[in-house]
């Protein structure tokens, strides 16, 4: 069995539940989470749709009888169409980061904090955070779940917050210096940068006061994580969530490091593959799923999250019995995700379609040649779009480059290329070259 | 009065350069001069052929991007201050020069060189430079001068 890598504590004692009890639990909780949606228009239809009877819940294998949910299904609804509550009762608002038409909100009641603190203290917990520590958050703090997210289980703990937020690195790290922060929250890429430029001033690794770092909010690997400790001098630990089902807490990593926990006791997750629907069995990549067990204000039935990754049931040394997942490989659609933002390819298309009246072909790379995403985007020229001049060749490429960043908020380097340059494949063409974490 | 100038798209990297010479080699074409624009990115490959016409089906079929734009042939005294006199004369018919490059191939020394001029309106331009009584070339004078 694999060592811990820190002392190994428990936030609650519901992390270990013997797996029985857990089963239990989450059928009870299941039949009112179900009782609770039902009584939102959305659900009452989709239910009624797939044949489901809220009252005939008991069980949570009954989950595999509720239909799926999905990120159109919110935008459907905005602002706030699918609350299961009375508006007065929401607390807080927080939203995805939507790029492009309307963003999707969620909403929390009291409770809904409280056990999202709760969840976020489990994590950090279990990755070596004590309430003696101080820990410097430099997640954006806004509509987006992380800051807000996280600030609020540090305090769940009783360790200081140092509220960052995002920007200004050289500060951050003499931020870092001066206020003595153990602990470092933030996106693995930030976390990279934020070494970068510590090593830039002068700092060796291990001199910063940092000795853990919890991070999240987009898709990282092992290589990132040994970079990340080796330039911090700190052990790097992983969390995982999204607004939709509640934000950061969903699972995180303990002190084996071998899978992040699915807090299970409030929701329950599935493994499904992406096109047929049907389970994905135990150690095989699929898309995860989660259906919320706790929620009142939103309530989730199934979500679709088009993330992709393994589920592992085997026990863990720490003795937390939440499955564990694995890191997040990839998506089951085509959103990307460049400097933090969601981009889909289709909106570059889409960029293009305003500049150029029809779509020529193209194709996105994505690199990380330092700690930041590059977004190259290669363009062929059409002979219809061709001029003998300079500026107006110079011209092109700048519109594109203009409305590419409109549409998608993001700026990407582009390229003109000769016609017939980029690589066609013979049935659905391949937009999007990923060089990232590969 | 115009001459027929082919633009070629070509992206900045090894070898882009030799690919249309070499179709134009095997079609048989001479290249009677060129200029190259170039940015970091891209380039603008400009030729003046003798078969404009066939030099870009040649080029088109081996997958080129061509543009075909009328650019002017003009004679300008081979003596220091030829080329700001004849610049004077474009200055005062209120013409501005988009690019502008040498014809190596058509200068008799001491008597004349020729430009060749890309300007907004060609023919418009042709008109007011002959009536400021610069001289310009047809492309059958130019061709013949070049012995093309």
């Amino acid at each position: 069995m694999a060592k811990l890598a820190v002392e190994n504590r428990i936030w609650d004692p519901a992390e270990t539940l013997p797996r029985d009890a857990l089963r239990a639990l989450q059928g009870r909780r299941l039949a009112e989470t179900v009782a609770r949606a039902a009584k939102v228009p959305f659900y009452r239809d989709a239910l009624a749709r797939a044949g489901v009877d809220p009252a005939g819940v008991r069980s949570v294998d009954d989950v595999r009888r509720l239909p799926f949910t999905v990120k159109d299904d919110l935008r459907e609804n905005y602002p706030l169409g699918l609350l299961a509550v009375p508006r007065a009762e929401i607390v807080r608002v927080h939203g995805s980061s939507g790029t492009t038409g309307k963003p999707t909100f969620v909403a929390y009641t009291r409770n809904d904090l409280d056990v999202w603190s709760g969840l976020v203290a489990r994590f950090l917990v279990a990755g070596g955070l004590r309430p003696e520590h101080l820990v410097h958050v430099a997640f954006g703090y806004g509509l987006f779940t992380g800051g807000f997210g996280l600030h609020y289980g540090i305090e769940k703990v009783g360790a200081g917050v140092v509220p960052a937020a995002g920007g200004n690195t050289p500060r951050q790290v003499l931020l870092i210096r001066d206020l003595g922060a153990e602990v470092l929250v933030c996106t693995p890429s930030y976390a990279l940068h934020i070494a970068e430029v510590a090593k830039a001033e002068g700092f060796l690794p291990g001199t910063l006061p940092l000795r853990f770092g919890h991070f999240g909010g987009e898709p990282w690997t092992e290589e990132m994580r040994v970079e990340i400790e080796r330039g911090l001098g700190i052990l790097a630990f992983n969390n995982y969530g999204l607004s939709e089902v509640i934000g950061p807490g969903v699972s995180g990593e303990c002190g084996a490091r071998a899978g992040m926990h699915v807090q299970e006791d409030h929701f329950v997750v599935e493994c499904v593959h992406p096109e047929t629907l049907e389970p994905v069995p135990d150690g095989g990549t699929g898309e995860l799923v989660f259906t919320t067990l706790t929620k009142e204000a939103l309530p989730v039935l199934r979500y679709r999250t088009r993330d992709l990754a393994s589920l592992d049931r085997s026990p863990c040394p720490c003795g937390r019995t939440g499955v564990r997942m694995s890191r997040v490989v990839g998506r089951s659609d085509d959103m990307l995700i460049i400097r933090g933002v969601n981009v889909f390819p289709s909106q570059v298309e889409e960029a293009l379609l305003r500049v150029e009246g029809t779509a020529p072909h193209y194709l996105i790379e994505i690199s990380r040649p330092g700690t930041l995403d590059e977004a190259v985007v290669k363009v062929e020229v059409r002979p219809g779009d061709f001029r003998d001049e300079m500026r107006e060749m110079i011209e092109l490429r700048d519109r594109i480059d203009r409305e590419i960043h409109a549409v998608t908020g993001v700026r990407m380097t582009v390229e003109l290329v000769a016609p017939n340059t980029l690589e066609r494949s013979a049935g659905k063409a391949r937009r999007v070259f990923d060089h990232r974490n590969r | 009065m115009m001459i027929r100038q082919l633009s070629l798209f070509l992206e900045n990297r090894s070898g882009q350069l030799r690919v249309p010479c070499k179709v134009l080699g095997d079609a048989g074409i001479d290249i009677l001069t060129m200029s190259l624009a170039d940015t970091q990115q891209f380039g603008i490959l400009r030729l003046i052929v003798k078969d404009w016409e066939k030099a870009r089906k040649a080029l088109e079929a081996a997958g080129i991007v061509v543009n075909v734009t009328d650019v002017l042939a003009v004679d300008v005294p081979d003596r220091p201050g030829g080329l700001a006199s004849v610049l004077e004369s474009f200055e005062k018919a209120g013409l501005g020069i988009e690019y502008m490059y040498a014809l190596a191939a058509a200068r008799e020394r001491g008597q004349y060189a020729t430009l060749v001029f890309r300007l907004g309106d060609p023919e418009r331009a042709a008109r007011l430079l002959r009536d400021a009584g610069v001289k310009l070339l047809s492309s059958e004078e130019l061709f013949a001068r070049a012995g093309a």
